[in-house]
């Protein structure tokens, strides 16, 4: 973590559901601007850590968290944290494309609108022409923004769910499995927009395909049982672990 | 062995016939009932027994001041259930905590008040409404017998609370077919709690909730005994100008026709006409309650 500016911290984080220890004193440094993947096997906590970033476990009831993780130097679990602002700054890709049954229009310009009180006519369009360009929809949508969304494929519903995230200008991008319920076409397209997007924006990516880690991933977390097991560069994840348990997950032996 | 596997088909078609006797009946009691109505009421039924009022102690005339109130009374009633029961509903589902004590106790109150016989609704709109409210704000007005008597305004208000029990349950239902990735969805984008419910939530909840609500009137128009003590009224010379004013109502109307009428025999025709009206209307709220679901849901699959 030499070369970089670090973004966020992550710092002695333990996350419990009820009595269940889901991770187990967690630290790792995520760079800025680069893509950090995070592996492990199902069910392993990869997606609860991503969650906590931007505090969307605080919707399961009976969450209780320690230590501490810090977005530009602040602590995101301090009490007086105002969430809503937190994940304006975090945004979130979900594992299941979940557009809202509105517009390709409406979609992408619902951050803004929920975020700023009378927003002008010209700014939104704004917003969204360059939202989907960022997330190279552009133009395959542009001669049918008043559609629905629904109506698109897999694939670029998901690209219009990145697009909502990116219209709000987050600084850092959660990404939960983005294309785990993709077909190959459309999972190499969002690998190679993933691959740009890392240029603007601070990528943290869960993934169970480890192919698709060692693609677009600058460093990558293997995480096992709730506990962090290794957190390198990626070319050295994938070429020299330096855990035995490391080197037996990516070679294939269990997981 | 073959005895045996005899007798156990035999029993087997009996139990199978048992409950196609049980479908018949059904169907026989729909079809007199139905038949009955249908033969006896649409002798009657012109435009001027739509829009005339009774006459001669209700033994001649037509029904328009009872189908007049009815329509006032169902207003009040929408205005006064609807805000509270969706309301109720997405607190209940959205914001309180599932295995709360106070959620799971306020979820029991909404079961039994959907339980209790509307006749006891018809007693406490009695109490509480005219008795406490009513006379209370007549008290304090300074004014005699305004608020203190039955009226629409309290009989409405009583139907309010009988159907607000569907309208809460209605509500959730339409709530909790709302995927959970879109709250999610939204929320992740920076949107608060409140801006997820107006504007994911509720939007897809809007085809479930007008459903409940037409299915409110529907269920409200044909109810009597809420209202006998609360504000309907046997035969009134006039229409209702105020919510403080008696009314006629559908229901109500045929009861007093078929009950207390000084000759039966002329009124039976009158009556059975009112009673083909109600269920008319009632089919009517039900077709149009399948015809919003369906439009809005098919809209809401388009986008807008």
């Amino acid at each position: 973590m030499n070369d970089q500016s670090t973004r966020l911290s992550i710092e002695k984080f333990s996350l419990y559901y009820g009595r269940t220890k889901a991770l187990e004193d967690i630290t790792m440094e995520i760079p800025e601007r680069q893509v950090t993947a995070i592996i492990g096997p199902s069910g392993c906590g990869k997606s609860t850590l991503l969650r906590s970033i931007n505090r969307m476990n605080d919707l399961i009831d009976e969450v209780r968290v320690e230590g501490s993780i810090k977005l530009d130097g602040e602590d995101i679990y301090q009490r007086d944290i105002d969430v809503v602002a937190l994940r304006r700054k975090v945004g979130m890709v979900f594992q299941r494309p979940n557009p809202f049954p509105k517009s390709i229009y409406e979609n992408v310009a619902f951050g803004v609108r929920m975020g700023e009180n009378h927003v002008m006519k010209s700014r939104i369009e704004e917003v969204v022409e360059r939202s989907l360009k960022e997330a190279a929809i552009w133009d395959e949508v542009k001669d049918r923004l008043h559609r629905s969304a629904m109506e698109l494929s897999g694939g670029q519903q998901q690209r219009i769910c990145i697009a909502r995230a990116l219209a709000v200008e987050p600084e850092v991008v959660l990404m939960d499995e983005p294309a785990s319920a993709l077909d190959p076409l459309a999972t190499a397209k969002i690998e190679e927009l993933i691959f740009r997007l890392k240029e603007k924006y601070t990528i943290v990516i869960v993934t169970h395909n480890m192919q698709q880690a060692a693609r677009v991933s600058d460093r990558t977390a293997f995480i096992m049982l709730g506990r962090l097991v290794e957190y390198d560069r990626t070319s050295k994840i994938f070429t020299s672990p330096a855990n035995k348990l490391t080197e037996e997950y990516i070679t294939g032996r269990f997981g | 062995m073959t005895r045996l596997s005899q007798r156990f088909k035999r029993l087997e078609n009996i139990k199978i016939g048992l409950t196609g006797v049980a479908v018949l009946l059904i169907l026989a009691i729909m079809v007199v009932l139905l038949g009955t109505i249908f033969i006896g009421g649409s002798k009657v039924i012109t435009w001027e027994f739509l829009s005339q009022s009774p006459r001669q102690g209700m033994t001649a005339g037509g029904i328009f001041p009872a189908i007049f109130g009815m329509v006032f009374s169902m207003f009040i009633m929408l205005i006064a259930v609807v805000p509270v029961g969706v309301l109720a509903a997405v607190y209940l589902h959205e914001y309180a905590k599932w295995d709360h004590w106070f959620t799971r106790m306020v979820r029991t109150a909404v079961t039994n008040l959907a339980g209790v016989p509307s006749i006891v609704f018809g007693l406490f709109g009695l109490g509480f409404f005219i008795q406490f409210i009513g006379r209370g704000l007549d008290h304090s007005l300074g004014r005699e017998m305004l608020f203190g008597q039955p009226c629409i305004l309290w009989a409405s208000l009583t139907l309010a609370l009988l159907n607000l029990p569907l309208v809460i349950v209605a509500t959730e239902e339409a709530l909790r077919a709302v995927p959970q990735a879109e709250r999610a969805g939204a929320l992740a984008l920076g949107a608060t709690k409140w801006q997820t419910v107006r504007h994911v939530v509720l939007p897809q909840a809007l085809p479930g909730i007008l459903t409940g609500t037409v299915l409110t009137i529907a269920r409200g128009a044909g109810e009597v005994a809420p209202i006998m003590f609360t504000g309907a009224a046997y035969y009134l010379p006039y229409l209702p100008k105020a919510p403080t004013d008696q009314f006629m109502t559908l229901g109500y109307h045929i009861f007093v026709m078929s009950t207390q009428s000084p000759d039966v025999e002329t009124t039976i025709p009158i009556a059975m006409g009112a009673t083909m009206v109600l269920l008319c209307l009632t089919v009517a709220l039900n077709m149009v309650a399948v015809v919003i679901r369906f439009r809005t849901r098919r809209a809401l699959h388009k986008g807008r």
